[in-house]
């Protein structure tokens, strides 16, 4: 209540102060890839839409549009928010990369930002998380409770943020157990419930009790229970249904400081193209509760890890580390650069599976 | 005894409500689906209207109205090819398969080019298209004409066979070379010769809603002035006087499939070289699909195919705009739709069937 009254009132003065302001809400828009009720990624999008109408109250307006195709119609669908006044437009998945651009192109006052790309423009940023700081540490607690020695890994598509997550898990359930083998599926969809459901079970199938995944739904844990024995891992979002077993922790996305931040910073006039990456230390990558379900010694190693992650003690993708092919990639104690691991198209070495060509 | 509704088949089907359900469809998806939209607490009256009137007469109409034309062309290309199957009873299903093929060799022919600048190029994708969905219709075409197959299962499994080489071909063979790692070929429409440009700045119309149009005139004319028109109805309608009249099924079989799967790859083509503008890895979105309804609901004729892309393509638009503007949820406008094509199918009844109240018999 109090929050509310501070916010109005602060909104109020400023009216006052800029009445020009007052009159034109800042609208910011949101493309969804999936259906915002997903469960997982485009859901805690949508957690960080309501968290920008719940933070300024009357001074914003939100809209947005959910399971827009990547391609021609997610084109007219950014271009028809541009043109019914939005000041700001989050377009959430890789693939929107293209169109962004173009649309940023025709509509030079309007702000936009993109999630997971690489292409910016004066009225463009891109922003993601570095997920991999919390593939790594799943990656950890996998390689300790597998008995079969078998990770099971539903791929979406092969673009560099997969692979690299794919390589983050690997390296460190290999660490922790050097028998352990990947066996990768490549899905090619970010949200499919009864395409990813058929992934796990088929990797259940070939004697994985692990299952990690890169796709949004919450299918593979359903599948995972149904066929017992099996753990898993919230993708994008905490999936806490599915506690204690087979879900034993998460990464979840947590976009809502950012989208307050950039938010705050078109009306204040204060908006610059900038590429954001951030992990777990800013708060954007969280690790949900890992339940009881995983033994306590790991548990505190796992978080262990975090800490020593987050104050930047440890990076993920520390030497020595080759590429699979075995030619070397990082020696002794170096750490990788960001450019490599925003264009990683390699796996680790060790890794059986192979990236579709 | 107590009065009960009949049905009761007529003699013929009735011209009068062959035209009429269509128009009694979209009116009943109005009532049921505002009702709908009433249920999920918007203003119904609202809803329909930033569906229906919105893209046409709406602030931002001018920007809209074309983009009818745009969603409509591919949905256009296609559905005619189909209609001439189905007219003949050759059931095409696998236009899905042969759009992305079309879109592939297209492609692949432009690119293949990079970076030569030359106005042949353009054709050359056209025509490259439009063999390529025809080869690909080909292949249940000479199976069924060889081996008895049936070309609705064979052309629907080989729209698998062609998303699995598409996925193939962003990854490897037409992969952007200097794309980071990312799949999907080069833009086409960064390059001048291969980009299928808009032809009125502003408006997003380009060459595939002028071939739209074309296939649309084309198929008409064949369809009522000439001989092989004449055939495809026949052999739909009565398939033993057909063969009296000296149609060859075989022939015709692959005179359809060809036809579909040449105007199939066409739509692919333009929309690659256009509004999509690469190749990548889910390039095809269902127009395949779209257009058997669509085909449907123009009942069969090119310009009801023209009309019914239209109307699909409204529902597309208005239904973004009532999710942007009024928060309704996208499977509320996918509801929609389906209620749209199931009423029409209900409505449908009426024109091989006729209602009539009958006391019922005494047992």
């Amino acid at each position: 209540m109090t929050l509310t009254r501070i916010l109005s009132a602060a909104a109020l003065t400023l009216g006052l102060a800029l009445p020009a302001l007052a009159q034109d809400k800042t609208k910011v828009g949101f493309i969804y890839v999936g259906p915002i009720g997903d469960g997982g990624w485009t859901y805690e999008h949508d957690q960080g839409r309501l968290a920008v109408e719940e933070h300024f109250g009357d001074q914003v307006e939100t809209v947005f549009q959910e399971s827009v195709p990547e391609g021609n119609d997610a084109e007219r669908a950014i271009m028809q928010m541009a043109r019914r006044g939005a000041d700001l437009i989050f377009t959430t998945s890789f693939g929107y990369m293209d169109s962004t651009i173009n649309v940023a192109r025709e509509f030079p006052d309007v702000k936009f930002e993109h999630a997971t790309g690489y292409k910016t423009a004066d009225n463009v940023s891109v922003y993601s998380a570095r997920f991999y700081e919390g593939r790594a540490i799943q990656g950890h607690i996998a390689g300790k409770m597998t008995e079969s020695n078998i990770i099971g890994y539903i791929a979406s598509y092969p673009i560099p943020e997969v692979i690299r997550g794919i390589n983050a898990a690997y390296i460190h359930a290999k660490k922790v157990n050097p028998d352990v083998e990947f066996k990768v599926i490549w899905a090619y969809t970010w949200f499919d419930p009864p395409k990813e459901a058929d992934a796990a079970t088929a990797l259940i199938d070939q004697g994985a009790d692990v299952i990690l995944q890169h796709t949004d739904s919450t299918a593979p844990q359903a599948a995972a229970e149904k066929a017992g024995g099996v753990i898993t891992f919230g993708q994008a979002s905490d999936m806490a249904e599915y506690k204690p077993t087979p879900r034993v922790s998460s990464i979840i996305d947590n976009w809502a400081p950012y989208y307050i931040a950039r938010t705050q910073a078109v009306i204040d006039g204060t908006w610059e193209s900038t590429e954001t990456w951030d992990g777990i230390a800013p708060g954007m990558v969280e690790i949900g509760e890992i339940t009881d379900a995983v033994p306590a010694d790991v548990k505190e190693e796992a978080l262990a890890m975090k800490e020593a992650i987050a104050s930047g003690d440890y990076h993920p993708f520390t030497g020595p580390l080759n590429r699979q092919d075995g030619s070397a990639w990082l020696a002794e104690g170096e750490v990788a650069d960001d450019g490599t691991l925003l264009g990683m198209d390699f796996f680790v070495e060790g890794l059986t599976a192979e990236i579709p060509q | 005894m107590h009065p009960v509704l009949k049905l009761e088949r007529r003699p013929q089907p009735s011209r009068t409500w062959s035209a009429l359900a269509p128009v009694l469809a979209v009116l009943i998806t109005m009532f049921a689906g505002g009702a709908m939209f009433a249920a999920l607490g918007q203003d119904p009256v609202e809803a329909i209207r930033t569906i229906f009137w919105e893209p046409l007469f709406g602030e931002f109409a001018r920007f809209d109205r074309p983009q009818l034309l745009v969603k409509a062309a591919p949905l256009t290309l296609i559905a005619i090819g189909l209609a001439l199957g189905f007219r003949a009873n050759i059931w095409n299903i696998g236009a899905e398969g042969q759009y992305i093929i079309g879109a592939l060799t297209g492609a692949g022919v432009g690119l293949a080019f990079y970076p030569t600048e030359s106005a042949l190029i353009f054709p050359l994708m056209v025509v490259a298209g439009a063999l390529g969905g025809w080869a690909w219709a080909m292949i249940p075409g000479l199976l069924k004409v060889r081996f008895g197959t049936n070309e609705i299962l064979v052309s629907l499994m080989l729209v698998y066979v062609a998303e699995q080489l598409l996925a193939k071909m962003a990854l490897g063979l037409l992969r952007n070379p200097e794309g980071r790692g990312f799949p999907g070929s080069r833009s086409l429409r960064d390059y001048p010769s291969a980009h299928n440009a808009e032809l009125f700045a502003g408006t997003g119309i380009h060459w595939g809603v002028v071939a739209a149009l074309i296939a649309v005139i084309f198929a008409y004319i064949l369809l009522a002035r000439h001989m092989l028109g004449f055939h495809i109805k026949l052999s739909g309608q009565a398939p033993r006087a057909a063969r009296f009249a000296g149609v060859n099924p075989a022939r015709l079989t692959l005179i359809c499939l060809g036809i579909s799967g040449a105007l199939a790859g066409l739509a692919g083509m333009f929309e690659v070289a256009g509004p999509a503008g690469q190749i990548n890895i889910d390039f095809n979105v269902g127009y395949g699909f779209t257009a058997i309804i669509v085909a449907f609901l123009g009942r069969l004729h090119p310009v009801g195919i023209l009309l019914a892309a239209l109307l699909m393509a409204l529902t597309y638009i208005g239904g973004e705009l009532a999710e942007t503007n009024l928060g309704l949820p996208a499977a509320a406008i996918q509801m929609f739709q389906g209620m749209l094509l199931f009423f029409l199918l209900a409505v449908d009844l009426l024109t091989h069937f006729r209602l009539r109240w009958r006391r019922a018999e005494v047992a």
